[in-house]
């Protein structure tokens, strides 16, 4: 069985290595000096260079006008992107934290979304936010989200995950010139994860799921920080003689589903993993798109998912840690769907 | 009104406005009664039209408010200069300029309308001349003013924006977020709280414990005036300094204008919350009578060109809705059209 990963088959010879957190930096700051209608607003992104330090040392290179710390307003940094967007603008706005989001919701949901379709197909919105999701950090309840799944039922908007330092630069890239609201999803977990990440201005198209890890038996469907927990535990069911194919929409919204049908076409088995909870979440529209393609014929096991729990999450380290899929969950699920053994 | 607070509202002296009369010019003058003449045709039109069964959904009319809309669009450069206005926004469109067949279109939910019948009477837009759109959500198109602020100083072009809200609007945290912005930032934003009395049945002095809402502006040390919005010059004049300070760097200002709407909210609204005896009071000190009358105390105005005036105006109107009447309905195919940039 081929075993052989995406990224190493798409990336040029000689690249170097960077983090995630870097990565996006360096998208961000290409983006700047090649274009002057690319700015940044955000919550402390300046001096103190972002939360996470995605933003640091850019306000040295772009100035405060161009690296733009705003006052605690999350209705209006998303607003205000949004104007901004609609007269000339490219402004990537940053939220600090994705639980964060929801006190921008209306500019987003409302306005964003809409005016381009509200208006007759007449104005457009390139404007895209970032912000940091997911557990892992003892933040607890109230910084901890993945809301994703809220603005992937939003038309007009797209929700874009990137899940490794490669996927980073390039969707966000493509992000600040695709002429729509773009929905940025990091995650703060894979902030110092590293790998390759060539210099030059690449973009990687949105819309465009890709097939991280070729496998005969399973298909494995993951986002963001589970691409990189379900590549290990494909690395232990090798082991076991169980291949797994491995795909990463990238883009939530709209969703290219045809590599998952065909790869669910091959495999007949289809397990879809991410951090947010189960109930309402994105892999119930994955499964659905399976389970209403020409995929249904081909499945041998009911499309099964492991998701977080439908809970909040908790602040203590065990308890925060259970409540998200990790390797050794992704590992048996899918060995009991390999097995027959659901 | 104590002392305190007459120093809060502008006063327009009888002489102050013969010279503004003499500034604007005979037919600039003529042009403006014209304007709010169309204004109120129009939205009898749309009110006969709705009664008749000949629109769908509702409508929210702004008879009683057309000094406000002329005299804010004629205090900036319509077309190249911004507007953000609210659903209660027909007055807005037509006093910047828009084309009432157009919108009378929308109104109908024609494929010829501003928005190809996408919008309708809450949110024609009219991007081309840079009428950023009416909005649904009370204050919804605040933050994005303070964002299209941005664009403007960003960009170093000596544009303003105007947006347009309710007196319902200065009680959201919206408003607070963008003024906010707006100021620290030196924004060239008007922004003009069009205060017609009611948050739907809310009345002003039930939803806020000060005599002006232009009080509010010290919070964020920025001028702040409260004007007679059912005259037109004094709105004029107020607006145009307002206008000036944000061309010449000077940042943000708050007018209130002060104005009533006859009508009710929309076209269910039975109108409980005020007597007859009021809504009486305030349609004796009607807008368009009122310019009329000092348009021919300054000889500027016959009884003859009035009834001229009206009659192009009504003729418009009719004009308006036969293109309407005879424009095509949106093309089932073209549903999907205008949610995504491509």
């Amino acid at each position: 069985m081929l075993i052989e990963t995406q990224a190493q088959t798409q990336s040029p010879p000689v690249v170097r290595t960077l983090t995630y957190a870097e990565a996006l930096r360096e998208a961000m700051r290409q983006a700047m000096h090649s274009d002057p209608s690319v700015f940044l607003m955000g919550e402390d992104i300046g001096v103190y260079g972002g939360a996470f330090g995605v933003t640091a040392g850019l306000i040295d290179e772009f100035g405060p006008e161009r690296v733009r710390d705003t006052p605690i307003s999350e209705a209006t940094i998303a607003g205000a992107c949004a104007g901004a967007a609609l007269t000339g603008m490219h402004p990537v706005g940053e939220i600090q934290f994705m639980d964060f989001v929801t006190l921008s919701m209306e500019q987003l949901v409302l306005q964003a979304a809409k005016v381009r379709f509200m208006f007759g197909g007449k104005a457009s919105v390139p404007m895209v936010l970032r912000m940091p999701a997911g557990s892992g950090t003892g933040a607890a309840a109230q910084h901890s989200e993945s809301l994703e799944s809220l603005f992937v039922h939003i038309p007009g908007l797209k929700v874009v995950m990137p899940s490794s330092p490669y996927d980073a630069k390039g969707l966000l890239l493509s992000s600040i010139y695709d002429g729509n609201p773009v929905i940025f999803v990091e995650h703060k977990l894979l902030y110092k994860t590293s790998g390759p990440v060539p210099e030059e201005m690449y973009r990687v198209p949105l819309s465009q799921t890709n097939l991280v890890r070729q496998g005969g038996d399973l298909t494995l469907v993951a986002t963001s920080i589970m691409v990189p927990r379900a590549l290990e535990a494909a690395g232990v069911l090798s082991q076991e003689g169980i291949q797994v194919e491995i795909l990463d929409p990238r883009t939530l919204s709209p969703l290219d589903d045809h590599p998952i049908i065909d790869s669910v076409i091959k495999t007949g088995r289809a397990l879809i993993v991410h951090e947010a909870p189960q109930t309402g979440g994105f892999g119930g529209e994955v499964a659905a798109r399976i389970a209403g393609s020409r995929a249904f014929d081909y499945l041998e096991a009911p499309v099964r998912r492991l998701a977080g729990l439908d809970i909040p999450i908790p602040y203590n380290r065990n308890l925060e840690r259970h409540t998200v899929p990790q390797v050794e969950d992704i590992v048996a699920e899918a060995r009991r769907l390999a097995r027959g053994e659901y | 009104m104590t002392d305190e607070l007459v120093e809060e509202m502008y006063i327009l002296t009888d002489d102050r406005a013969r010279e503004l009369l003499d500034m604007l010019g005979k037919e600039k003058a003529l042009q403006v009664l014209e304007a709010m003449v169309t204004i109120r045709a129009f939205e009898e039109k749309a009110e006969e039209l709705y009664s008749l069964g000949k629109t769908h959904g509702t409508m929210h009319l702004s008879i009683g408010q057309e000094a406000t809309a002329l005299g804010a669009s004629s205090a900036v450069r319509s077309g190249y200069d911004y507007l953000l206005n609210h659903h209660r926004g027909h007055g807005h469109c037509l006093a910047w300029g828009g084309e009432a067949g157009k919108m009378m279109a929308e109104f109908m939910g024609k494929e010829t309308g501003y928005c190809r019948g996408r919008g309708g009477s809450m949110h024609i837009a009219d991007v081309a001349r840079n009428n950023l759109g009416a909005n649904g959500i009370v204050a919804g198109g605040i933050p994005m003013a303070a964002g299209v602020g941005l664009s403007i100083r960003m960009r170093g072009t000596d544009q303003v924006c105007l947006v347009i809200f309710g007196d319902g609007a200065a009680n959201t945290g919206p408003f607070h977020e963008s003024l906010n912005m707006a100021s620290i930032w030196n924004l060239p934003v008007i922004f003009l709280c069009e205060n017609n009395q009611f948050a739907m049945s809310m009345p002003v002095p039930r939803a806020f414990n000060i005599e002006r809402i232009s009080r509010r502006a010290s919070a964020y040390g920025i001028p702040g005036v409260t004007v007679d919005g059912n005259d037109f010059l004094a709105v004029y004049e107020v607006v145009s300094t307002a206008a000036e300070r944000a061309r010449a760097g000077q940042g943000p200002t708050l007018v209130e204008s002060l104005t009533y709407r006859w009508r009710g909210h929309s076209r269910s609204d039975r109108q409980v919350y005020r007597t007859r005896q009021e809504v009486k009071e305030w349609q004796a000190r009607d807008p368009i009578n009122r310019f009329a009358d000092r348009l021919q105390k300054a000889g500027l105005l016959s009884a003859e060109l009035q009834e001229s005036i009206r009659a192009s105006a009504t003729q418009g109107i009719e004009d308006a809705l036969a293109f309407a009447e005879a424009s095509p309905e949106p093309d089932l195919a073209t549903i999907l059209e205008g949610v995504y940039a491509d």
